[in-house]
């Protein structure tokens, strides 16, 4: 799994690269579902046959394609506006995450030393935590956390593991000619950061982007599962497990709907997060 | 949901001391290796107070809506959590308790938090010690599989699949297996793990059986890859070569070329995913109602219990810097170059 870039590695301009993503089978696949689940997301609440919280029948009844759900609300209407917020919160706090762990990783690689050392050490201590705990531990001091405390916290959970691959890549970099040359001609540390490193480390990056999205999912879907989601009367597909769970035995497609959702949506963005890591790999060699 | 962090390399974590004799560097090492581990865990404690008892007001999470109409069971609450010191005496206090084995009574049920986590602590331990159990060889397994296979068809089959399994949150595989062996499908093993007083789960061994199939599908696909790659990789090495020149049939070269060499690089993932159990057991028990921390914690978060929390992630980051400890010494210990370079 080494993510080192070679002395040849040109800047991976997004264009090409994404083309070279692009030719992976499993990129292509897992990028084409991904699309058309977020589509579903984004679009279906617009088509759906019944409201967000509208009764359609008796509870856990067959009605319908998916039937009813604990308070007979159709399955399939739930599905259709519950993932609207799931995904946004992933992606939100997908990007959070990103920004904090490139930013520390960087940082880190560029400063060396004692604050390399100082700053690696801290990011130990917060990878001690398992991603859902670091998350539940704050919880439980709040009332009702928002839907900003969820994306903080997931950025927050993956920010140290982000900033730990960005560090490795950027090491790689730093102690380049062309780093080297940039700095001796006097241009500024931020500079040289966002112009001359940070272009050159896209590949391993956005590979680590498409795999954090996969967690993030996981974390917001499971966080919704165990009864954390910030607004209980709307639909989620983490929530839904969670309220249907009793009636699994009867009315199975009340759970098993939303789970297939979400397996669906985390192969197809693991798929293509393989798919980047392995067009990263070869663009370095 | 496994983690793929990349693979720490023991080696470069800790840099060996160099110029002293043998036993000395050695304990040179532990004792920083040791040392580390034990400022992680302090810091990490600084971190589980601040979180719960800084970051919100516990007692207004605890009441709710009563907080303003109560003020004897505010009192009373915050009482208990010593709310009139200041922040740094309560964590001196806290961490004074938790180090002398009393971390504190639960504000659920008044009991002392040690005497409810002890019994939970254990039935995690099994529950985790036997997911390693059935994992590690079925992991192996796969990846000689896969490597014997290398590239061709039975190869990219296998690996589509791990790839497809690694992304999947466990609470996904969970209840998909639910669905299928518990309720329509096949009525086969129980959905949930009953536990009457005074029994552990292990004598209802069918009760045991989805818990640790979900968490054997959600670390195998990672370690298995990693032992692929491992493997793959020895299999190309010089010496092996050599061997398969010299006549060495191929299952003898798999055996006792690539696999033993595949065993540190395993070691370090195996650390790892059994480090991301403590914390995956969370969703997993709280789907099969299994009695073990990950369930107690929740629990304790939903009740805004703050010395249960505190004291159950404390251990979850506990075992964590811990596994990662074992993991570092058992590599140094079975790569030679490694031992020799701390020595020499």
């Amino acid at each position: 799994m080494s993510t080192a870039v070679s002395p040849q590695a040109t800047p991976a301009s997004s264009p090409s690269f994404f083309r070279q993503a692009l030719r992976q089978k499993r990129f292509s696949f897992g990028f084409t579902v991904t699309v058309l689940v977020v589509l579903f997301a984004v679009l279906a609440p617009f088509v759906a046959p019944f409201g967000e919280n509208e009764t359609a029948g008796p509870p856990y009844s067959p009605d319908g394609t998916f039937g009813t759900d604990y308070l007979g609300q159709d399955v399939l209407s739930r599905l259709m506006h519950g993932g609207q917020s799931i995904l946004l919160i992933s992606v939100l706090g997908t990007a959070l995450g990103m920004v904090l762990g490139i930013l520390i990783g960087v940082v880190a690689a560029y400063a060396g030393g004692w604050w390399d050392e100082v700053i690696m050490r801290l990011n130990d201590v917060l990878l001690a935590f398992p991603q859902i705990l670091l998350a539940l531990v704050v919880l439980t001091a709040l009332q009702n956390p928002s839907s900003w405390v969820i994306v903080v916290l997931v950025g927050a959970s993956h920010a140290p593991r982000v900033s730990r691959l960005a560090r490795g890549v950027a090491l790689g970099i730093v102690s380049r000619d062309f780093v080297v040359a940039a700095e001796a001609l006097g241009e500024r540390r931020s500079r040289v950061i966002l112009a001359e490193v940070l272009p050159n480390m896209t590949g391993p990056l956005l590979a680590e982007a498409g795999l954090r999205l996969t967690y993030s999912i996981g974390l917001v879907a499971a966080l919704g599962f165990l009864g954390f989601a910030a607004d209980p009367g709307a639909a989620n597909w983490g929530q839904m497990m969670n309220e249907n769970r009793l009636g699994l035995a009867t009315q199975p497609w009340a759970v098993v709907a939303p789970v297939l959702m979400i397996a669906i949506f985390t192969i197809a963005t693991n798929l293509m997060a393989d798919g980047l890591a392995q067009a990263a790999q070869k663009g370095d060699s | 949901m496994t983690q793929t962090a990349t693979l720490p390399d023991p080696l470069a974590e800790v840099a060996p001391p160099r110029g002293r004799s043998g036993s000395t560097a050695w304990a040179l090492w532990l004792a920083r290796r040791i040392g580390l581990a034990a400022l992680t865990l302090w810091l990490v404690s600084i971190l589980v107070f601040v979180a719960t008892a800084a970051l919100g007001d516990p007692v207004r999470a605890i009441l709710g809506r009563d907080y303003a109409s109560n003020p004897g069971r505010v009192a009373q609450l915050e009482a208990q959590l010593n709310a009139d010191q200041g922040i740094v005496s309560r964590y001196f206090s806290w961490l004074g308790g938790l180090l002398t084995g009393d971390p504190g009574t639960s504000l659920a049920n008044q009991r002392p938090v040690a005497e409810l986590i002890s019994s939970n602590v254990v039935n995690t331990l099994v529950l985790v010690l036997l997911s390693a159990v059935v994992m590690i060889p079925l992991a192996f397994g796969i990846a000689m599989i896969s490597a014997h296979f290398r590239r061709r068809r039975p190869d990219t089959v296998i690996q589509t699949v791990l790839l497809a399994l690694a992304g999947l949150p466990e609470f996904v595989t969970g209840i998909l297996l639910v669905a299928v062996f518990s309720t329509s499908v096949f009525n086969i093993f129980p959905a949930v793990t009953i536990v009457s007083p005074g029994t552990s789960p292990w004598d209802t061994p069918k009760g045991m059986v989805l818990p640790v199939l979900t968490l054997v599908l959600a670390v195998s696909p990672y370690v298995s890859r990693i032992v692929r790659s491992t493997l793959l990789e020895v299999l190309d090495s010089d010496y092996v070569e050599l061997a398969r020149l010299k006549g060495v049939p191929e299952p003898v070269v798999m055996r006792k070329h690539a696999l033993l060499n595949a065993i540190v690089p395993g070691i370090q993932v195996i650390a790892l995913q059994l480090a991301w159990l403590a914390g995956g057991v969370v969703l997993v028990e709280t789907l099969f109602s299994y009695p073990g921390v990950g369930l107690q914690l929740v629990d304790s978060v939903r009740n805004h219990d703050v010395p249960m929390v505190q004291a159950l992630s404390m251990i979850i980051a506990a075992v964590y810097v811990v596994v990662n400890l074992v993991a570092d010494v058992l590599s140094i210990l079975l790569t030679p170059r490694a031992r020799t370079a701390i020595s020499s």
